[in-house]
Order: C-alpha cells, then structure tokens, then sequence
C-alpha cells in the first residue's frame, strides 16, 4: 500500500520499469529445455544458474513490473554466494548495507547485543539490508544480459499438463495464448502459486496468530545498520517491533498487531502512520518522515510434503513459507534455485543422470523443516502462541535485565545454512578430520596467500588437493598448501582432498584422499549411487 | 547450564504451564509454578541461594518506561 495520492508503484525512491509482454511471436511456442515461471528474486536466480551452466531457459511471470514494495530486505552471506555464482555480485555490494549486531530493548532499556560470526578475513558480510526491488532490479539486469534466458512479462500460466515426454504450459498474454512444451518447469510463483493449485498441492503447517505491519519510512535518523527489536514498547505495549535500516534513508518498521485490531483497520493510511509516529517517538526520532509503504503479514510454517511434482519443481514461497523472524524466507529460496538450477544444468547438459534430480526434495525439505524448529523458537518469543510461551517470555524479558542468560533467549537465531548431511549424493564423513566443514557443510571460505579468497576459485564440481594428493589421471584439482591457515580451515594435511558441488557444499572429502575416492564422490555427484 | 539446555528448559516450563490451566482452569497456573518451584529449591538444597533467586525473581517484575 501507498499513502493516497500515490500509484502502485509511486515509489518516493525508485523507479519501476515496465515491462511489455514479448512482440515478437515466432518461436513462442518453441520447446524449451526448462521453463521458470515467476521472474521474481528466485526465479530469476534458478534462471541465471541454468543460463550459466549453457542451458537455455524460458522465463516467464504474469506481471509487468518487479514486485511492490521492500519485502524480503536482508541477504546472508551465503546468498552472497549465490549471487557471486550467477555473476550478479557486483551491485549488491555496492549497495546493501552489511551488518552483524543485532540489539534487543525491553521497555526501552537494552538486555541483549549479538554479533553474527564475521571477522577480517571473511569475504562478506553475515548479513545485508537491501529492498527487494533493488534485488529483482540488479538480478534482472544480469538476466538482460544473459542471451540463453527468453524472458516473457505479462505472461500467466493458465494451463498446466505433464507426462512421462514433457510437459506443456498453456501461457496467456495480452497478444494472445499458445501452447509452450518443455522438458522441465520450476515454479517460482510464489507464496499463492498458481502451478501448485493447477497441480492439486497444499501447503501443509501451522499458521500462528502474531501479525505484524510492515513499514517503510524515509528519514535522516542516525543510528547504524543493526537490528533493532523492541519488546514491550511504549509505542506497543504487549508487542514488539523490528527496525531496520535499507539504503536510500529508508528505514523498515515491523510492528504487531493487538489481537484485538484487525488487519483492515491496521492498513488504513491513518492508523500506519500513527503506529510509525509512536515507535519514532519510542526510538528518539523527532526528526521529519515520510510513510513509503506498507504491507501485513503473519507468521506461518508451512511446506508441500514434495517439492517435486513430476517434472515440476517447487523453489522459494511456492515450496515452504516461513516466518520472517531469522531472515530465512528469501536466502532459502534462493538456496533452492541454486540447488535445482544446479542439477538440472549437469543432466541436461549430459555431465550426471537424472537420478541427482530425486535429492532436491529431500535436501531443501530438509533444509526447510530445520528453518521451521529455528524459526518455531523464535516466532513463539515474538509472538508467544498460548498463555505458557507468555509467560516465559515474559519471565526471560523480566530477568534479562539483570541476567546475560535470559537475554541470550531473546536472540533471533539468524539463518545458518544446511548441511546435506544425510543427502544421497554426500558421501560419509571420513573420521580422520579434527575440523573442516563436514560432507553436506558449506565449504569454508578462507583467504588465500595472494589475498583473495577460495570461493572465486570455484566453479562447478572442484577438487581442492592439498600438497600432494593421489588424483585420477582426467582431474584437474585446485592445488593449495598443505599447511597454513587455509589447511588449518579445513583441517587438510598432506595429501588431502576435498569434493565440492556446484553450490559449494562438501560432497566428500578424505584425509589421505586416494583416486579411488575421488572417483567415487565424483561419480556420485553424476548420479552413479551404486 | 548451557543455551540449549536453558531452551529446552523454557520449553518445558511454558508446556507445563499450559497444561496446568487446561487441567485446572486459571488457578492452574500459578499452583503449578508455586510447586515447582518448591521442588526445584528443595532439590537445589541450598536456602541461601534460594534467598537470592528469590531476591532476582521479585526485581523488575515492574518496569518503567526509559
């Protein structure tokens, strides 16, 4: 929503393009190795790791511009990653704010200040504040420029049908409807996925009562990029509130409803800009403001039982909605696009066996019931469910003010990326290793002796050989020392090996690594399980 | 204690509450956080830093606004 006066898309900060639905008609209904629907943050990134990976793919969303509003606004770091594979870095780093503090006040008095992992030698930031529009900006102008990725705007899917040969998406768009065959479809579509209905599927979970308004306000307010939560403040008494700074001056205010307000009543212009001027107060801004945006939501764990669908796959909000609280919502969905992007690229490129395919559902399933036991806790001390979760809160805010131990309960437990550990294609941990990220772990990503670091040395399936390593004759490994503070990283030694995927997780990794077992985890990622 | 342990602990506490009111109406609650903590003290056997929890316990049950 947008004060009244204002368009949809009137923003006080930037401009949303538009974007026409494809003129040229020929070749439409060509058939397409896969096609992506929904061209929003993770669609786009599942479209950018198959285009990079030389598979041509048809990207398709039903509206005309980017979605509305800031949104999904922090980054982790392992979705830097991510963006860093897709060759999209660039302009995130430039402009998203990094942070790694986060401070909680009870009644304005402060009982907790954490610090996410971070240190000199990190390449990014844990975490970093960007609207959303600016994300679905610079991940589509790398999309502009990839000339394997066929994107279709104001193109909806009004029709699904799929056999053991393919499939077929009925498209519509204002110049007409036609018929676009394919060989896989990722649903990118979003938290109202209009393939998952056309296909029968339900989100299965709990919905929780806690509904929060979300607000951007644009102000000059000097206070840094850490998150703030305020428990019981004067501006909602019972409730909590979340502030955030974004780039641009725009600042995000979360606030909770009162049970007793309804969400109509809470998004009338009036009502959001009262609320905004009370937590203003709450935070010592008396400073002007001007009110962006707004939107409700409340906090839900919910999930398809499979992601996949035949030749469907289900990415992002089309899978699994968690609640915002740890920031898991858009960094798992773009694990998820990653992930497929990934695994379709090698089989259809002929490089594994489509038998990889049956490990997405269970890894980002598994990654998405792990955001759910994290994201329970801290959803039930933002907005306790039953009257027992109340008065604990309550107890641990009380006692927070004198003991460190009750506030660390209030900390929001921030994502953490999985760890494929039980995945079919990780092969058992070798139990010679003292350290170093497990099979199934995101690699380490230490600084090398010249300064940069080991991720911008990977690309694809890697060897990482430490010192000397008995290698199969046709690989060629990334050499490092086999000791240093890169080996100490992953507790390698002489003749060590890691095998890392595509995505930058450990397939396997051996002490004493032979070429027998590099063979076998390699062959395993190819889709050979026997 | 570590963390997690305190987690679950909370977790417990707060299950244990609900149950009590859905045992026994309203009065369930604080009968039930009354007994338990007595048994928790009468395990701690140490009525001295009973006294002191029991200090901590009564501060800051209210708070003014900063």
């Amino acid at each position: 929503m947008r004060p009244a006066g204002r368009g949809e898309w009137d923003s006080l900060y930037f401009t949303y393009p538009r974007f026409d639905p494809p003129d040229q008609r020929d070749g439409l209904t060509d058939r397409a190795p896969v096609v992506v629907v929904g061209a929003g943050p993770i669609g786009m990134t599942a479209a950018l790791t198959l285009a990079r990976d030389g598979v041509r793919v048809v990207l398709l969303d039903r509206k005309t511009t980017f979605n509305d509003g800031s949104r999904a606004i922090c980054i982790a770091r392992s979705s830097f990653h991510i963006l860093d594979a897709i060759g999209a870095l660039d302009p995130f780093v430039q402009n998203a704010l990094g942070w790694t503090t986060g401070r909680t006040f009870h009644r304005g008095r402060q009982i907790l200040e954490f610090h996410m992992p971070d240190g000199p030698d990190e390449r990014f930031r844990p975490m970093y504040n960007l609207q959303q529009q600016y994300i679905e900006q610079f991940l589509w102008d790398a999309v502009a420029a990839e000339p394997l990725i066929d994107a279709r705007w104001q193109s909806e899917v009004t029709a699904f049908r799929q056999d053991d040969s393919g499939a077929v998406l009925t498209v519509r768009d204002p110049l007409g409807d036609y018929d676009l065959p394919t060989d896989w479809v990722l649903a990118a579509d979003g938290a109202r996925s209009a393939l998952r209905g056309m296909l029968g599927l339900r989100l299965q979970g709990a919905n929780y009562e806690g509904r929060y308004v979300i607000a951007d306000v644009r102000m000059a307010h000097d206070y840094p990029t850490i998150r703030r939560a305020l428990f019981d403040p004067a501006s909602r008494r019972g409730g909590t509130v979340l502030i955030h700074r974004q780039p641009q001056h725009i600042w995000r205010i979360d606030y909770q409803l009162r049970a007793d307000e309804t969400s109509d009543d809470a998004m009338r212009e009036d009502a959001v800009r009262q609320s905004v001027a009370a937590v203003l107060r709450d935070i010592g801004h008396d400073g002007a403001w001007d009110l962006e945006w707004w939107s409700v939501y409340s906090a839900n764990t919910l999930a398809l039982d499979d992601y996949r669908a035949g030749r469907v796959f289900f990415i992002g909000d089309s899978a699994h909605i968690v609640p915002i609280f740890g920031v898991r919502g858009l960094n798992n969905g773009l694990a998820d696009a990653q992930n497929i992007g990934w695994k379709l690229a090698h089989v259809l490129t002929g490089r594994a066996d489509a038998a990889i395919l049956h490990s997405y559902s269970p890894e980002r399933r598994g990654a998405t019931l792990d955001v759910f036991a994290n994201a329970t806790k801290s959803t039930r001390f933002m907005t306790p469910p039953t009257l027992g979760w109340t008065r604990m809160r309550d107890a641990a805010l009380s006692l927070a003010h004198r003991e460190d131990w009750a506030g660390a309960l209030a900390n929001p437990r921030q994502m953490t990326p999985y760890t494929y550990a039980d995945s079919a294609l990780t092969l058992p941990d070798d139990p010679a290793f003292a350290a170093g990220p497990k099979p199934g772990a995101l690699t380490a990503d230490p600084a090398l002796p010249d300064g940069s670091h080991l991720s911008q040395h990977l690309a694809g399936v890697v060897v990482l050989s430490f010192g000397q390593t008995d290698l199969p004759a046709d690989v060629v490994a990334l050499p490092l020392p086999a000791r240093g503070p890169v080996a100490d990283a992953f507790g390698a030694t002489d003749g060590t090996a890691y095998v890392l995927r595509p995505d930058r997780h450990v397939a396997a990794r051996f002490h004493r690594a032979t070429a027998h077992d590099i063979t076998r985890a390699l062959a395993r990622l190819a889709g050979d399980f026997g | 204690m570590t963390h997690e342990t305190t987690e679950t602990v909370y977790d417990m506490i707060a299950t244990g509450i609900d149950t009590a009111v859905e045992n026994a109406g309203p009065d369930g609650e604080a009968l039930f956080l009354a007994k338990l903590a007595l048994a928790l003290a009468r395990d701690l056997n140490n009525p001295d830093r009973v006294a002191e929890l029991v200090d901590l316990a009564l501060s800051d049950l209210v708070i003014a606004d900063l």
